[in-house]
């Protein structure tokens, strides 16, 4: 094995995560830093002509190439796991920027109780009263812990929205059911879309507080406190599973790789494809990979911070043997422990007479309502102890996903005169009410290693023990509920949601948002890594993102990754910070 | 070396006035220049035949409008299927190949390619039947891998860009009013409220101001 020269810290992972914490130590010690990206380089020029749905969305063309690696599924430890053999559920991102180049820009801060929630739902339910083994935790950092870190996040990618919350002044228009903020937010909201404005006026008239859905698409052109400037957003439809071609949608590759491109102590190697943490003695030495080329590479390192998707977190510390796996049957182990994905699947359809043009839109352009995110709004007779959010998107529709959708019974089969009829006849005038739950930890929702199926260089793949339980269906049907009463209010028809219990599906797109497993906390006896993201056996190697997250919010998670990810930052800074500063 | 098989068609039949680009080459394409010889990549003519017809009853030309035939589905099928897609390059392919639940979908070892391949055998005399005995013959098979994944790609084939092959003249796009990936909307975002806005249809290569070419296109390595 090639032995390379080594570096101060050499962080697996461009995305958000990994290029923060680069940007962040780069910028304030004089420490080298090596990212290695398994994927391909990008930037801002290539996306112009990527504006293509059938590569980029429906064979999802910047996600990783799931014939070298995938994910295997099994809803309970009773069944046999099998792979994911074609992406569905979720889109694991790969290159430059991961993830982060084609979200659609939802940055949203989680609430209040969400940090503190295992201590907030025994007080407020009583410990029996919770679902059948319920696991989650507390987070061991409170909201006003990672408030500075939150607008960090937001300056820098010039989040747009309309603050409900600043240092405790409610304010209407915005959400208010959030916690206080030091400040409003960097730039103005989105525009509002028809459907939007149609939702907003329903849910004011029953009462609920409607607010525009925080964007990191610019709303107006913006420059950074970094210097850094991006151009407003043009409302063009192709941002989720794309690359924004305009550079409006904050992107790792339009915020902060420009900035660490001009520093000598940083540098960047592609097509790496980190196969172990070396470690020795509680301490970790380095990490192992291969090359492009397929040279196995020994990278020597004083610090080792993981900034990988959930996924690949979980997965290099299993294939390392660092830490303990978690096993239900014992209820002994860490690794692997509080998997989460977030909660959809009700939606409400709408029916207009007339066109709505959806093919407009931005990523994160969309109105929402709050009034039962958490336990706002909850008596604890309806059956759940944490709903979320209802809202309506105006994504941008594209036509080979959206064709095809019709009032039931408008034609009994799906292919054929008639179907191709009502589908022309109802083209662009369906919108519907959405719902995004929170998805609380399970005893028996984790990861581990795949004893069967292997990637490309045969190590064994992640396995997911995951399956959706009455909490989930209730969360649904109690949305669906609220949602009705909206569709009524907005005077247009609508379709009940047929809302039957349902098994995980891997095949059908849900979010993109994977968490845990490698899940925060207080102590080595409830967590895998503490409050700066040190991993509690070995502390020079940092595990940093949604790994960390002991449970989902409702929301999505991007700005809460990014903010435990600079708190993370400041620890792993402080000792090097002061030698820095005598030095220079 | 396989002798190369060609799809004949009347130029008529693909929506009149199109740019279309066969191997590669822009190709503008005037009703009165009778039949076109399209060079097909996977299937033979015979296959491209059944598959065309076959697409034709799932997305028919009809009182609602142009179908997959004037779209040149057929032809969007042939490169997907000559294509990365087509040889399975993106999916996860080793094995144990088990049965599986439903909620974990397509667990099968056979390729796109194959797929067709054994569907084909399914439809043999299928372009001789008439409409209602080809929709029989159809709603047969209509639960299998091979039919879902054919009607898939004819919605596919009749609504992606046209460097991929089909929605040829932009006919799909028209047929629903989608304009086409536009760089901008944000003078028209909150404006035409409960009014249709129907920019006329571009394709990316019109946008973009080069040829791009798809996914299909990418050389082996």
């Amino acid at each position: 094995m090639k032995v390379l020269k080594p570096v101060n810290v050499v962080i697996v992972g461009g995305g958000w995560t990994g290029l923060a914490m680069a940007k962040e130590i780069t910028g304030r010690t004089s420490l080298s830093v090596l990212v290695l990206e398994r994927g391909a380089p990008r930037k801002t020029s290539d996306y112009a002509a990527g504006m293509d749905e059938l590569d980029y969305a429906i064979r999802v063309r910047m996600m990783q190439n799931i014939a070298d690696e995938t994910i295997t599924h099994r809803h309970s430890v009773r069944d046999p796991s099998v792979p994911v053999r074609q992406y569905g559920s979720f889109l694991p991102g790969s290159g430059v920027g991961g993830a982060g180049e084609h979200w659609n820009g939802n940055s949203f801060r989680f609430l209040e109780s969400q940090f503190v929630l295992a201590t907030h739902l025994r007080e407020k339910f009583g410990a029996g009263h919770l679902p059948e083994n319920i696991a989650v935790q507390d987070w061991g950092v409170t909201y006003n812990d990672l408030e500075p870190y939150y607008w960090r996040g937001e300056q820098m990618m010039g989040v747009s929205g309309k603050a409900g919350n600043i240092r405790g002044q409610k304010i209407e228009g915005g959400n208010i059911f959030e916690g206080p903020r030091s400040s409003e937010y960097p730039l103005p909201p989105l525009k509002t879309s028809y459907v939007g404005l149609r939702f907003k006026e329903a849910a004011e008239k029953l009462g609920f507080h409607p607010h525009p859905q925080p964007a990191a698409n610019a709303s107006e052109a913006y420059r950074n406190p970094d210097g850094i400037t991006r151009a407003g957003c043009a409302y063009c439809g192709y941002c989720e599973r794309f690359g924004c071609m305009i550079g409006a949608k904050a992107q790792p590759t339009n915020t902060l790789l420009p900035v660490l491109a001009r520093r000598k102590t940083f540098a960047m190697e592609t097509g790496c494809w980190v196969r172990r943490v070396v470690h020795k003695n509680g301490h970790a030495t380095g990490v192992q990979y291969v090359d492009a080329n397929g040279e196995e590479i020994f990278q020597p390192a004083d610090e080792v911070v993981l900034a990988t998707f959930t996924l690949n977190n979980v997965r290099l510390l299993a294939l390392s043997k660092i830490g303990t796996q978690y096993d239900p049957a014992k209820g002994k182990g860490t690794l692997g422990k509080n998997l989460t994905h977030q909660v959809g699947g009700a939606g409400t359809r709408l029916f207009f007479d007339h066109p709505l043009n959806l093919f407009m839109g931005s990523g994160a352009l969309g109105m929402l309502f709050a009034d039962f995110d958490g336990d706002n709004g909850l008596t604890g007779s309806e059956g759940i102890v944490r709903a979320g959010h209802i809202a309506v998107g105006s994504s941008g529709n594209r036509p080979i996903a959206s064709f095809g959708q019709y009032p039931n019974g408008a034609a009994t089969s799906n292919w054929g005169s008639q179907w191709k009829a009502a589908s022309i006849e109802w083209r662009d005038r369906i919108s519907g009410i959405g719902f995004t739950g929170e998805h609380l930890a399970y005893r028996h929702n984790f990861m581990d290693l795949d004893p069967t199926y292997t990637d490309k260089l045969g190590d064994p793949l992640l396995r997911f023990t995951l399956d959706w339980t009455e909490h989930e269906h209730r969360q649904r049907v109690f949305a669906a509920g609220i949602q009705l009463k909206v569709a009524k209010a907005m005077g247009v028809k609508f379709e009940e949601p047929r809302l039957a219990p349902v098994k995980y599906n891997v095949v059908q797109y849900q979010t993109t948002h994977i968490q845990g497993g490698a899940i925060m906390g207080t102590s080595p006896e409830n967590s895998v890594v503490n409050t700066n993201l040190q991993h509690w056996d070995v502390p020079n190697l940092w595990v940093v993102g949604a790994s960390a997250f002991p449970q989902n919010a409702s929301l999505n998670p991007t700005l809460t990754a990014l903010a435990i990810t600079y708190r993370a930052a400041d620890a792993f800074i402080a000792p090097h910070e002061k030698h820095s500063k005598g030095a220079a | 070396m396989k002798r190369r098989e060609f799809l004949t068609v009347p130029a008529t039949a693909l929506g009149g006035t199109l740019l279309y680009t066969l191997t590669r080459e822009p190709l503008r394409l005037q009703a009165q220049d009778g039949n076109v010889n399209i060079p097909l990549r996977f299937f033979s003519a015979a296959e491209a035949r059944v598959i065309a017809a076959a697409c034709a009853r799932i997305f028919p030309t009809d009182a609602t409008g142009p179908g997959a035939n004037e779209a040149g589905v057929v032809i969007y099928i042939d490169r997907q299927l000559a294509g990365p897609y087509g040889r399975d390059k993106y999916r996860y392919t080793k094995g144990p190949f088990v049965e599986s639940v439903p909620e974990h979908g397509y667990q099968g070892k056979e390729s796109p390619r194959e797929l067709y391949r054994a569907g084909l055998q399914t439809l043999a005399g299928f372009v001789d039947l008439t409409a209602e005995q080809q929709d029989e013959k159809l709603r047969s098979i209509e639960r299998t891998t091979f039919f879902q994944m054919l009607r898939s790609h004819t919605i596919e084939g009749l609504f992606s860009d046209p460097m991929h092959g089909g929605n040829a003249g932009l006919i799909g796009w028209q047929l629903i009013g989608f304009p086409g990936p536009q760089m901008s909307y944000r003078d028209e975002i909150d404006k035409h409220f409960g009014m249709p806005y129907r920019p006329k249809p571009v394709s990316l290569q019109q946008v973009v101001g080069h040829p791009v070419h798809g996914w299909e296109d990418e050389k082996d390595t």
